[in-house]
């Protein structure tokens, strides 16, 4: 099973990964493609990954959470060109009960975003693309950089 | 014949995304002295042609784990470095 897929992401296939009898619920996170970025139209996204690299990360990140919370985890995310309203990530977390669910989904979701190697290139309405930075924050309507934790992820 | 050599190690470097497209390449192989760290490597690679555009301490990754920049590097690493991750 790969974490990672050029395909349009089955939550059904996720649901059945996760479900257990001894489990009491399912939370779930979709990640969907948005038509606007700090106040400019996206018309798509193309995400590129570091493969084997993100593989890696995504099962550590899978096994870390089930190891915390005694929950079952699954995990999508789309590579390649994606349409506003794509689902590009997914995760389903299942437990007996429903605090652990959420919490863990919280945590796969929030860890993915700061670990794995990912990358977005958007492509807006004005025909100009370029490489999201999650770190460049606005300031004035200017986006400027402020680093980006540099060595301290992982 | 004892001509005395610098010990070295070849490493392989990856770059993605806008570093990749910076440097104008995806792959480098180095070869640094040792004792080399994550750090010697960036070093190296920030002074390439289109290198200097690179911050001076980018998120770097040793053998599929992310590392510091004073993570030692052996011969035969696969050291990448990673612009800012905009995965989810």
């Amino acid at each position: 099973m790969s974490f990672l897929t050029e395909l349009p992401i089955d939550l059904a296939e996720l649901l059945a990964e996760v479900a257990e009898p001894d489990h009491g619920g399912i939370a779930t996170f979709l990640g969907t493609v948005r038509n606007h970025h700090r106040g400019r139209g996206v018309l798509r996204l193309e995400y590129s990954a570091y493969t084997p690299m993100a593989e890696a990360e995504c099962a550590r990140i899978a096994a870390e959470a089930a190891a915390r919370w005694s929950v079952a985890v699954a995990l999508r995310h789309r590579i390649g060109r994606l349409e506003v309203g794509d689902v590009a990530v997914a995760i389903a977390v299942a437990s007996a009960h429903r605090d652990e669910a959420f919490v863990g989904c919280r945590y796969a979701i929030e860890e993915v975003k700061r670990r794995v190697p990912i990358w977005k290139q958007e492509f807006y309405s004005d025909g100009t693309v370029a490489w999201v930075d999650p770190t460049r924050v606005e300031k004035s309507g200017i986006a400027e950089g402020v680093g980006h934790g540099g060595w301290s992820a992982g | 014949m004892s001509s005395p050599t610098i010990p070295s190690v070849s490493v392989r470097v990856l770059l993605f995304a806008s570093y990749a497209e910076r440097l104008g390449r995806e792959v480098l192989e180095l070869t640094l002295p040792t004792p080399a760290t994550v750090g010697g490597v960036l070093r190296e690679v920030r002074s390439l042609p289109g290198g200097e555009q690179l911050p001076a301490r980018p998120l770097c990754a040793l053998n599929l784990s992310h590392v510091g920049p004073d993570t030692p590097v052996s011969g035969g690493d696969e050291i990448a470095i990673l612009p800012p991750l905009a995965g989810g």
